[in-house]
């Protein structure tokens, strides 16, 4: 009997073996949860495999430990949205160019209730020091992630340094948006997100946008083939061919046609 | 609170008309972890009847050293793992990181210290009550590990069932070693994990759910097995 049990689980374990690991062309992008909790790459992706027959997997992860994933060779393309850091990366040698690609802009939201009355105003630097003198909950992704360097960067422009009440008002989740924006729904706080995670997210509870249309909330999507001279690994002819349909006219007319909610959440820009 | 009721039986019943992408999940995540738990029976049965009868110095150490690896925190494995098979690590040229083979590693590294520290405690005790017998026959401590592994395979099995619910719940280490691809290494707690962070939080309950149903599935197949086997056991003595 459990010798029988045995034989079926090994036999049905080889036909699994077989076509799992079987070889097809696919490359490796390391990228940011933004475009794949939007579902913009689940709508564009099947566009350029039909194409192709290129597989594009995608790892999912912080823009921070995409970029460090990317340094290690586990990928083959970056995606990202943090353009200091993406120069910086080609700069030290680890990509091979950078291209700009697409671009929305990052949302504050927070409860309706609005404590730090920062409602109806497009200025994100007036409003996280009306939050800071308020001293209500604000959500950080605390994660090093693309969002989370944008949303440094307003604090320092207001001249607050957040850190110093770290555990009060200011809470750092050291997660991904979607589970930093469950938190701020579960304690009514504040969070700085970019809008497509926003508008893809299921779980609102009390929040809205509250600040949008600064033109310092822009966000900004940029694309490097990871330089295959450091990684033998890469598969730089693969990914360039899926960089040059991104940025070339069949990418960016996808990227353009995709809408959630009948809101277009990308807007192309390659050059 | 209505509104998730009405979300979640939603959810429950996209899940029941049988998506297929969602079967496909499923299925992987048994694969993985069935996988991963033969492989560990095989390294951990053996390691821990060895570590019951033999006598060396430094053997309560190594068994401290086991029990402890049992709370060894996936997140940690799944780093070091991934540390291992990453293109700038040792293993990186064998081209496994974002595989399934990857997660079954990761989680063979989880669920072995299970299988090796509950057999080395069943054996023990199973050694003690045969030890006359054992010496009787002349039969050498290391020689009597094969005997004692029959003997008490039926407690091993709540062992393998002890690592396979290990294996099948793990989110941590899988998502690190697996990045979650979908099609390829997605299972279904990473699923999980992905539709909370999507605020999809009755799909994400449906999916526990269902999680929670294959566990009680394959432990209620298993027991029916053993059980058979024992009154087998009984009607041949």
């Amino acid at each position: 009997m459990i010798r029988n049990f045995l034989r079926a689980a090994l036999v049905s374990l080889g036909l699994f073996a077989g076509p799992a690991f079987a070889e097809e062309p696919f490359i490796v992008v390391q990228s940011t949860t933004s475009t794949q909790n939007s579902g913009l790459l689940d709508s564009i992706l099947p566009w350029f495999e039909a194409e192709t027959g290129i597989d594009v997997r995608v790892v999912a992860v912080g823009t921070g430990q995409a970029i460090r994933n990317a340094i290690n060779g586990d990928g083959d393309v970056l995606l990202v949205h943090a353009t200091a850091d993406e120069e910086q990366f080609v700069e030290d040698g680890w990509g091979v160019e950078r291209f700009d690609v697409m671009y929305n802009d990052f949302v504050l939201v927070g409860p309706k209730s609005d404590p730090a009355k920062v409602k109806g105003g497009s200025n994100i630097v007036a409003a996280l020091t009306a939050i800071s003198e308020a001293e209500v909950p604000f959500a950080s992704r605390g994660d090093d992630s693309g969002t989370h360097k944008a949303e440094i960067g307003h604090w320092d422009a207001a001249g607050v340094d957040p850190a110093a009440a770290s555990g009060t008002w200011y809470r750092e989740t050291g997660s991904g948006m979607g589970a930093t924006l469950n938190v701020a729904s579960g304690m009514d706080a504040y969070a700085l997100t970019d809008r497509a995670t926003w508008e893809s997210f299921g779980n609102r509870g009390n929040l809205e946008v509250l600040v949008e249309g600064d033109p310092r909330l822009f966000n900004q999507y940029g694309v490097i083939l990871v330089n295959p001279e450091k990684h033998a690994g890469v598969r730089a002819a693969a990914g360039q061919r899926f960089i040059d349909w991104l940025i070339g006219p069949d990418g960016q007319t996808a990227i353009e046609a995709f809408q959630l909610n009948g809101q277009q959440l990308f807007f192309p820009n390659a050059k | 609170m209505q509104g998730f009721a009405v979300e979640f039986s939603a959810a429950i019943a996209l899940i029941l008309n049988g998506d297929p992408e969602l079967w496909a999940i499923v299925l992987l995540s048994l694969k993985v972890s069935i996988f991963a738990v033969l492989i560990s029976a095989l390294i951990g049965m053996p390691v821990g009847a060895a570590l019951a009868v033999a006598r060396f110095p430094g053997r309560r150490v190594l068994i401290i050293l086991m029990n402890a690896l049992m709370g060894f925190p996936p997140v940690v494995v799944g780093l070091l793992v991934y540390l291992m098979l990453s293109r700038s690590g040792p293993l990186g040229v064998l081209e496994l990181l974002y595989t399934p083979t990857a997660m079954i590693i990761a989680q063979v590294v989880l669920v072995t210290p299970i299988v090796a520290a509950l057999t080395r405690q069943v054996v023990e005790m199973l050694a003690e009550e045969y030890s006359e017998q054992l010496r009787s026959l002349g039969v050498s401590r290391l020689a009597s590990v094969p005997v004692l592994l029959w003997d008490a395979r039926l407690a091993l099995v709540t062992a393998l069932l002890a690592g396979f619910g290990r294996a099948i719940a793990e989110v941590g280490a899988v998502i690190i070693v697996g990045g979650n691809i979908n099609h390829v290494t997605r299972v279904m707690t990473t699923t999980i994990a992905l539709e909370t962070s999507k605020g999809n939080l009755a799909l994400a309950l449906a999916l526990g759910a269902i999680l929670i149903g294959i566990a009680v599935a394959v432990n209620a197949m298993v027991s029916t097995l053993s059980l058979r086997a024992e009154r087998e056991g009984l009607r041949h003595a």
